[in-house]
């Protein structure tokens, strides 16, 4: 009887087979995902050496995506860019419309009157909105969860009715205009997006039942991914990415513009930086973001919605520019050679959803910027790919682009 | 703000004397010699607070010289202030810098992208490829001499462009973003575009 227990010995057996795998000759094996890979949500390209399901090495390749905004923006005025700042963070372009116009008004020391800086605070807010939204959902998709995704989806879809009420365009906005925004908000559209407010919070609800404690998705992102909080400093990682990491850094909060300081939010910040950690700062930001705009709602300032002195600089709307002489030539100077913008140097960065989005503007005066540099958040929080990956499975890496909730559109430029 | 600032730089100028001012709308801003980058970054990182390199990049000042200068914009997670940091390259034709990779891991993509669009080696980094643009993409793009059409390149793909004989083609951007100069006689302030370096009245470039 002693014979065969030794002979059925399990422990024995793993020593035995770790012995023969130790001595064969480690054979990897090179896998390509993307650029064309629904989990690289865009163009990414990884490639990869596998040893069996456990990645080795992670080479990320960018630029399909690709266009040359920054040599685009040296060639055109400063308004006739702004379209461009859409395609960059093309899930929240409104809050980019209004970063970039941001770092201009900086450059020409422009104060904006209260209800323009509501109405930014709106836009970005929303914006935050439907791109969490979005994050959420598809991470949840690829955690194998269809159901989130069909929550948040609708939702988002009642949100870009309402951008496309305030802008024109669902997706592609364009709001912004240096020294203010395009148009005043409609009638009424203040009303609805307090409803799309209170229909927002119980699909919140909904989701955190669904996914929060959910063993599946616990299970595939709880300890996977984790980011440490030097990492994250190091690589220059920003947005609820790095918060998750437990940095406190939310540009809203520590280096207010907008008048975010008037506003009452609390900054999620967490603990280990895994995946699941990044999913759970997303839910709050949107809780957060609810928040903001009842409270911008509330007390919605009246006045002018642009900076009636810059007379330089914003293009006066089509009525005045149809009764007055003076409007007119206004407008016609600043449509043909751009809103006059004193030369200077100028480097800000704007809170957005994916992270902080900065414009560095090099100006020689005039309508055209000398040079403009994008840092997109993508940009740097992809750059950590190469050192997270590593010793990750294979079957991770759609959990782990899923929970940086990146857009290559911003990373590529 | 501006006193903040200026008692920042008085502290920063005691350990380095060879920084100077510069000029800037908005955070404090130093020119650093390129020799002294290394040991000012490094001093900047661990006794002065500024633990974020948020972004790396470069202008290209077309006829002056220094021709390219690198630019820096450290963010302190402490006292949430932004420095920027300017470094002229001494070489006009090759510009050099030394890299911070070493320092700021984040250093690694942007110096590649800078490499990438604006041709400046860093000197030390330890993977320097194009990141953007394909490897044997042969130009700088942002550099001010390459036109905003393009030039006409090889395709990424040899083996295509063997049997093709197709090449990647500039695209004229007449038609594309209007711009008036706003000085000269009429005919010539009118809103055209802006990059003319080749429109249906000027040849393309040959090279």
């Amino acid at each position: 009887m002693a014979t065969t227990t030794k002979e059925f010995s399990i422990a024995d057996a793993n020593a035995r087979a770790a012995e023969i795998e130790s001595d064969v000759p480690g054979e990897t094996m090179a896998i390509n995902v993307g650029p064309s890979h629904p989990t690289t949500h865009g163009v990414l390209r990884l490639m990869m050496e596998l040893d069996g399901d456990v990645i080795k090495k992670c080479d990320p390749v960018l630029g399909y995506l690709h266009r040359g905004d920054e040599k685009i923006a040296e060639n055109m005025t400063y308004n006739q860019f702004v379209p461009y700042t859409d395609r960059l963070d093309y899930l929240a372009p409104l809050a980019n419309n209004v970063a970039y116009a941001m770092a201009v008004e900086k450059l020409a020391n422009l104060e904006l009157p209260e209800r323009c800086e509501a109405i930014r605070v709106l836009c970005c807010e929303l914006a935050r909105i439907s791109s969490h939204l979005l994050g959420i959902g598809v991470y949840g998709m690829d955690a194998g969860a269809w159901t989130v995704f069909m929550y948040t989806f609708t939702e988002r879809e009642k949100l870009y009715t309402l951008f496309e009420e305030l802008t024109g365009a669902r997706f592609t906005t364009s709001f912004t205009r240096i020294g203010g925004v395009a148009r005043d908000i409609p009638d009424g559209w203040l009303g609805r997006v307090l409803e799309f407010c209170d229909g927002v919070l119980p699909v919140l609800d909904k989701v955190d039942k669904l996914l929060t404690r959910n063993r599946i998705f616990m299970d595939r992102t709880v300890g996977v991914g984790v980011i440490s909080k030097e990492d994250a400093i190091a690589y220059g990682i920003t947005g609820p990415n790095l918060r998750a990491a437990g940095v406190d850094l939310d540009l809203r909060k520590d280096k207010p513009y907008l008048g975010y300081d008037k506003y009452d939010f609390e900054v999620p910040v967490g603990t280990t930086g895994d995946c699941y950690d990044r999913y759970l700062m997303r839910a709050e930001e949107v809780r957060q973001s609810v928040s903001i705009v009842r409270q911008v709602i509330d007390n919605f300032p009246e006045g002018p919605y642009y900076a009636e002195e810059a007379k330089q600089i914003f293009a006066p709307p089509k009525a005045k520019v149809l009764t007055s002489m003076e409007e007119l030539i206004q407008n016609f100077m600043i449509v043909t050679e751009g809103p006059q913008i004193p030369a200077g140097e100028v480097y800000f960065e704007a809170e957005n959803p994916k992270g902080a989005l900065g414009f560095y503007i090099v100006s020689k005066g005039g309508g055209v910027p000398y040079r403009l540099k994008i840092r997109g958040p993508s940009f740097c929080n992809l750059s950590i790919l190469d050192k997270l990956i590593p010793g990750h499975y294979l079957t991770d890496i759609t959990v782990i682009l899923g929970s940086l909730d990146f857009v290559m559109g911003e990373c590529d430029r | 703000m501006a006193e903040l600032a200026a008692s920042e730089l008085a502290l920063l100028q005691e350990r380095f004397d060879c920084l100077t001012e510069r000029e800037s709308a908005d955070h404090l801003a130093v020119n650093c010699p390129a020799a002294k980058l290394v040991e000012f970054c490094t001093a900047l990182r661990d006794n002065f607070g500024y633990d974020m390199l948020v972004d790396v990049t470069a202008v290209d000042w077309d006829a002056q010289s220094p021709r390219f200068t690198g630019i820096y914009h450290f963010l302190s997670l402490s006292k949430h202030e932004y420095l920027r940091v300017a470094v002229d390259c001494a070489d006009d034709i090759n510009p050099t810098l030394p890299s911070l990779c070493d320092l700021y891991a984040a250093a690694n993509w942007h110096e590649r992208e800078t490499y990438d669009l604006m041709g400046i080696r860093y000197e030390g980094h330890p993977d320097l490829r194009r990141i953007l643009m394909w490897d044997a993409y042969p130009y700088h793009p942002l550099r001010k001499d390459f036109p905003l059409a393009g030039i006409e390149t090889p395709l990424p793909a040899a083996d295509v462009a063997a049997q093709t004989g197709a090449s990647v083609l500039p695209a004229p951007m007449m038609g594309g973003p209007f711009v008036s100069s706003g000085d000269g006689p009429m005919s010539q302030t009118e809103p055209r575009a802006r990059d003319e370096s080749w429109t249906e009245k000027k040849e393309k470039p040959t090279d």
